[in-house]
């Protein structure tokens, strides 16, 4: 169970579930998923320059974190005692900025300001400038090592925070995530969750072929996390998970969430090509169909 | 003049146990403050924190990029994490995430930078620290503070804890010459004007501000009169100071543990170029990597002994005198 103070908090955004998983929360969760992805497909198509494919992996976990999990006040967003959550895959920001926005951080009529000149939404996240955005990123590789700083903090503090960090699976190649790793497992950060955007492909190609990260699981298990595996897509798996992960003593929890690269758009799905990618008049069309589709298939 | 430095200068103490000693006595200052380490604790007497405060220490191993990232993430949460490893590594391995994280996140981070220049002399070129200063002045927003003695990282080291933003604390090994009484009251940010002259200026920072004033103490003998210029701070540097230095003597040394390249003297030289062309001289490591060997041996055999600062200083009067419109054919 969550902490009682996170009412409070939730009754300050726009939210209007609680925190049982019913079926109506569930199925909100997941309309907003697609319309975040509607979105973050005009911010990327408008301004041609953007990274689709990871966005729209992530929606379901970041919907699912700032609509239902984090303890945060949009109105307050410096508020010490805030769960804090690293988007280490900064270059998949535009989901991060669009739940943000709808979550209440800035308004969304700034959303198609992303990436432009003078902009607060930068091309990879920069906290001094975003509300909401905790640490910048976009080198890839930063989050679980910044993710366990914060956990320690917080248990210096004796505070009840919890720290969340959302990594892409093309970023496990990185050497400082396993550095991170060990150093979140040899202080047992339990107040700590990572949640992998697992959708198998990077830049260039699939990372099985780029460069081979599995049997995953069972490499975070040796490192001394405790690993759940979900199906990154469905609202009620992540949701479960998320809280399981706050009842697991001892160790840090990691996700592996399996999704898949742009999801929700045909043409894109599984394919590096829409890692930064951007349609064309006609794809856009199309695109936009499929996503309001998914949409409509959430409203009850 | 002379009121803030000894005279003669006194019998040298080891800076590192300065600085762990300074960690404990600001650790009991500030309940804030997080020390980490890259398992190198013991050499830079970081150690000295970790018993007297194990629940606020961590070490992350080695594992400099996480040591940074780590950092970081306190720094986010309202503690004043000082990172702890060798010089050369935040320059170099976990640069990226200063660059990402100090610089352009803006994380309140300190780094002490341990065994830097060429302090770390037995161990050789690869733990030497020769190009740090010019990697990270290259940074927008980073600032750089180099105590010259043991007193002067117990007065500065409380300055970056409270500094707005990211620092780069570069310490030495060894023993040093102690300089500094205790009229000493450095300022992050200012330059301070150790000995008076006006015939040139050294600028000097960490242990060259030692040899500085022995080499203008021993130039005032023929008549010579050397200002002495204490630049703790690198970054942001006191461009007025320099200025005024230049304009009012007309030559300047800068002398400095690094490279002659991208340090104090390219600040310097960067100064003055664009605000007061005069001749300037440069005393550092003439762009090569040093060996293993003493430490006094490495510093005298690569271009920074006492007798360096002397040459330079000689060079930098010579063009001064064949620049000035009234040259003549005395010489100094």
């Amino acid at each position: 169970m969550k902490a009682p103070s996170m009412n409070s908090v939730i009754a300050a955004s726009v939210y209007p579930y609680g925190i049982q998983h019913t079926e109506a929360m569930v199925a909100d969760l997941a309309r907003r998923a697609y319309e975040y992805r509607v979105q973050v497909l005009r911010m990327i198509y408008g301004r041609k320059s953007g990274h689709l494919g990871g966005a729209f992996s992530c929606a379901e976990i970041l919907t699912a974190l700032y609509f239902h999990h984090l303890r945060v006040d949009p109105e307050n967003p410096q508020w010490n005692d805030r769960d804090r959550l690293v988007f280490s895959k900064g270059h998949a920001c535009a989901m991060l900025y669009t739940v943000l926005a709808h979550r209440g951080f800035f308004p969304v009529d700034e959303l198609p300001t992303f990436r432009g000149l003078d902009s607060r939404l930068q091309g990879h996240p920069e906290p001094q400038k975003t509300p909401g955005v905790e640490v910048a990123a976009g080198p890839l590789g930063h989050g679980v090592a910044i993710a366990a700083g914060m956990a320690l903090a917080a248990r210096m503090d004796a505070s009840k925070r919890r720290i969340y960090a959302i990594l892409g699976d093309g970023e496990l190649n990185s050497g400082v995530i396993w550095e991170g790793m060990m150093t979140a497992a040899k202080f047992a950060l339990d107040n700590l969750t990572v949640v992998v955007d697992y959708n198998g492909v990077q830049q260039t190609g699939t990372t099985r072929h780029v460069m081979p990260t599995e049997p995953i699981a069972d490499k975070w298990a040796a490192f001394n996390w405790h690993v759940i595996e979900i199906h990154g897509h469905n609202m009620l798996q992540i949701l479960d998970a998320l809280d399981r992960a706050d009842e697991i003593h001892g160790r840090p929890v990691v996700i592996i969430a399996r999704t898949t690269k742009g999801k929700g758009v045909s043409y894109m799905e599984n394919s590096p090509a829409w890692h930064g990618g951007i349609p064309d008049n006609a794809q856009f069309e199309m695109a936009l169909a499929e996503l309001n589709e998914g949409a409509r298939a959430w409203t009850l | 003049m002379d009121a803030l430095i000894h005279n003669p200068l006194v019998n040298p103490s080891p800076m590192r146990k300065a600085y762990g000693e300074a960690l404990v006595e600001l650790g009991h200052a500030r309940k804030d403050l997080v020390v980490l380490s890259a398992d190198v604790q013991s050499s830079d007497f970081s150690y000295m924190f970790e018993a007297a405060f194990p629940e606020r220490f961590i070490n992350v191993g080695i594992a400099e990029p996480a040591l940074v990232d780590v950092a970081v993430g306190l720094a986010n949460s309202g503690k004043v994490p000082i990172a702890n490893t060798f010089a050369f590594l935040f320059a170099t391995r976990a640069l990226e995430m200063v660059r990402t994280h100090l610089a352009f996140g803006g994380a309140n981070v300190k780094l002490a930078g341990a065994y830097a220049g060429l302090s770390d002399s037995f161990d050789g070129p690869t733990h030497q620290t020769i190009s740090d200063l010019a990697i990270l002045r290259s940074l927008p927003k980073m600032t750089i503070v180099i105590p010259a003695d043991s007193l002067a990282v117990r007065k500065l080291l409380p300055q970056v804890a409270a500094w707005d933003g990211p620092v780069y604390f570069r310490l030495c090994r060894n023993e040093v010459p102690d300089v500094f009484n205790d009229g000493y009251e450095p300022k992050i940010g200012e330059g301070l004007t150790l000995i008076e002259g006006d015939d040139a200026t050294i600028i000097a920072c960490g242990v060259m501000v030692a040899r500085a004033i022995e080499a203008a103490r021993l130039l005032a003998r023929q008549d010579i009169r050397v200002r002495v210029v204490e630049m703790h701070t690198i970054k942001p540097i006191d461009t007025e100071l320099i200025v005024c230095c230049a304009r009012e003597t007309g030559a300047i040394v800068t002398a400095e543990e690094h490279s002659i390249i991208g340090g104090l003297g390219g600040a310097v030289a960067e100064c003055l170029a664009e605000r007061n062309p005069i001749p300037l001289e440069r005393v550092g490591v003439n762009d090569t990597y040093a060996e293993s060997g003493p430490y006094a041996d490495l510093l005298e055999k690569y271009g920074l002994s006492l007798e360096a600062i002397l040459a330079a200083v000689q060079r930098v009067l010579a063009r001064k005198q064949a620049s000035s419109p009234h040259a003549t054919s005395e010489v100094y």
